[in-house]
């Protein structure tokens, strides 16, 4: 060990240092490696994808979110309308609602980064979709009104429909509710189901710009705003109480690999936190931070020399020193 | 080309002394004495590289093979072809489960590297870098779940929105944009996953594959071993 303490050397870590390789060396085609390794993930690969296939669920449209559960699209449009909805009160980037963005102790990222996808949910996923039906005298005069119509007013009309929709039954193509003062939101939710059941909404909320769309931010925050995609879900045990995002529909395996980030999910104080997503992401975080710098963390570095694994790794190697044959350090 | 009294064509360089300022020189002496030739492409190696678990560097960079060439299959028919063909479908399916080897493989090769203590003697570079390659292989993968245009997308993009938003970024990283998440997906991403991976692939092999422990006693069974471990030179 004295060679080690010559001026200038540091004192020999066994967790940060090696000792230079002396020994023997064997024969080593790494071409030839990486062709049977290529060889053996094809074959492998092919033979999943032949037996197993992959998952391909049809997506959830407004068309057929509307036709199928009609009550459930009327009452989360009523939200939108209202500006109630997750959607319309969820803050940055859609919106800047206050007080609802998510904080890493004084912190709010996405406040401080504000709203850069904006989104009026009344205007954009109800009120301008229903002007770019054809002319219906009775749908422009409703929309006037309830444009027209005070705050008060308007929330008057959505709160007493909202509750209304709750004992609602959608019959011959039409949402039948009791009488009551609605206003003009009615005639408005019935022309905008009936717009989404023809399929015509879909199209409304991805073109509101241009012809050619691949944004589907509006139509998909329309659908989580409702319980029928939850549901879907909920059946193909994708929520977020049945470890979430890392699943996939079917018996696919799915992201596994973020099992440590839905892991958070589980378990307090992040299953009731509003804060969860922040908190998690920070965590994350610093533990990838902290797994690419293992290299330098004393005690975590120790880890391997101390559990010992690597005499299985290197087993034929200590065994050749052992028996006093080659590869001597 | 100059061409020789006798007819044969030399090089001009040959006559010229080699502008050692130039950066195209300096570039290339630099790149062979980093990696001369016989470390890129060796065809020896230490006796001690003898175990399956070096087997799986190699398995993860011929499934990330298979992943980009499927890719580039799907690419080449666009983003709704494997939905309605069965040609489609079996590439992408060749695609999905590439990715889930390809995952497989490296988690297995960063745990063998990790009980190696890999990082030991100047290969703390190449832990970092394997470890930014699996972070930034998981965006990759994780782009592609969102832009597969089925239920799958929809339920992770409305799902993974509030986790991305919370750090801020999802004001210039929009999950539920199909188009802007597909170009991630087949450019961005790939391109960073691919540098990534080279630059690691280059230190294994400037740096080699890491040696053994120094055997404790209790490893050993002959003593006159044990005792020549304490005659060594040390590379940190």
């Amino acid at each position: 060990m004295l060679q080690l303490r010559r001026k200038g050397a540091r004192r020999f870590r066994p967790d940060r240092d090696v000792e230079e390789w002396h020994g023997r060396y064997v024969p080593y085609d790494i071409i030839k490696e990486f062709v049977a390794a290529f060889l053996v993930v094809l074959l492998i690969t092919l033979g999943l994808a032949i037996v197993l296939s992959s998952p391909d669920v049809p997506p959830v449209t407004l068309k057929s979110w509307s036709l199928r559960a009609p009550l459930d699209f009327a009452q989360t449009a009523v939200t939108e309308l209202a500006g109630t909805s997750p959607t319309a009160t969820y803050g940055p980037p859609y919106n800047s609602t206050p007080g609802v963005s998510q904080t890493i102790g004084p912190v709010s990222l996405e406040s401080l980064l504000g709203v850069h996808h904006p989104i009026n949910t009344a205007l954009d996923d109800v009120i301008d979709p229903l002007r770019t039906l054809p002319s219906d005298p009775a749908l422009a005069s409703a929309i006037r009104r309830y444009t027209a119509a005070t705050a008060k007013a308007q929330t008057g009309w959505t709160d007493a429909y909202g509750s209304a929709l709750v004992h609602a039954r959608f019959a011959a193509g039409k949402l039948v509710t009791r009488p009551g003062d609605y206003g003009p939101v009615a005639e408005m939710i019935g022309a905008l189901t009936t717009m989404a059941r023809s399929g015509a909404l879909d199209g409304a909320l991805v073109s509101s710009k241009q012809f050619y769309g691949t944004d589907y931010t509006k139509p998909l925050l329309f659908l989580a705003d409702g319980t029928y995609l939850a549901n879907l879900a909920a059946a193909q045990h994708l929520h977020g109480t049945q470890w979430g995002m890392m699943n996939e529909t079917g018996n696919f395996p799915g992201q596994s690999w973020l099992w440590l980030y839905t892991f958070w999910y589980q378990i307090p104080p992040f299953t009731t936190s509003t804060n969860a997503d922040a908190l998690v992401w920070a965590i994350m975080v610093v533990l990838t931070v902290l797994l690419a710098l293992v290299p330098f963390l004393p005690g975590v570095r120790s880890i391997p020399r101390k559990v010992r694994i690597y005499r299985l790794i290197w087993r034929r190697h200590y065994r050749s020193l052992a028996g006093g044959a080659g590869g001597a350090v | 080309m100059n061409a020789d009294s006798d007819g044969s064509d030399t090089g001009v360089q040959a006559d010229l002394p080699e502008d050692e300022g130039q950066w195209s020189a300096r570039l290339r002496r630099a790149a062979v004495n980093a990696l001369p030739p016989g470390r890129l492409l060796p065809d020896r190696q230490p006796a001690y590289v003898a175990s399956w678990i070096y087997v799986f560097g190699a398995l993860t960079l011929a499934a990330l093979a298979i992943v980009v060439l499927s890719g580039m299959v799907l690419a080449i028919e666009g983003p709704t072809w494997w939905h309605l063909s069965r040609v489609g479908l079996f590439v992408n399916s060749m695609h999905m489960w590439s990715v889930e080897l390809f995952f497989f493989f490296m988690v297995v090769h960063l745990w063998g590297k990790f009980f190696m203590a890999a990082w030991r003697g100047r290969r703390r570079a190449t832990w970092i870098t394997g470890v930014l390659a699996f972070v930034v292989s998981i965006a990759a993968a994780f782009t592609g779940y969102l832009s597969q245009q089925n239920f799958d997308s929809q339920w992770i993009g409305t799902q993974a929105k509030d986790g991305i938003n919370a750090t801020g970024a999802g004001a210039f990283f929009n999950v539920l944009n199909f188009g802007q998440m597909l170009v991630w997906h087949v450019l961005l991403l790939p391109l960073v996953v691919g540098f990534v991976v080279v630059v690691h692939v280059l230190l294994v092999r400037r740096h080699g594959v890491v040696p053994p422990f120094a055997p404790d006693p209790g490893d050993l069974v002959a003593p006159e071993v044990v005792a020549s471990a304490a005659d060594r030179s040390v590379t940190r």
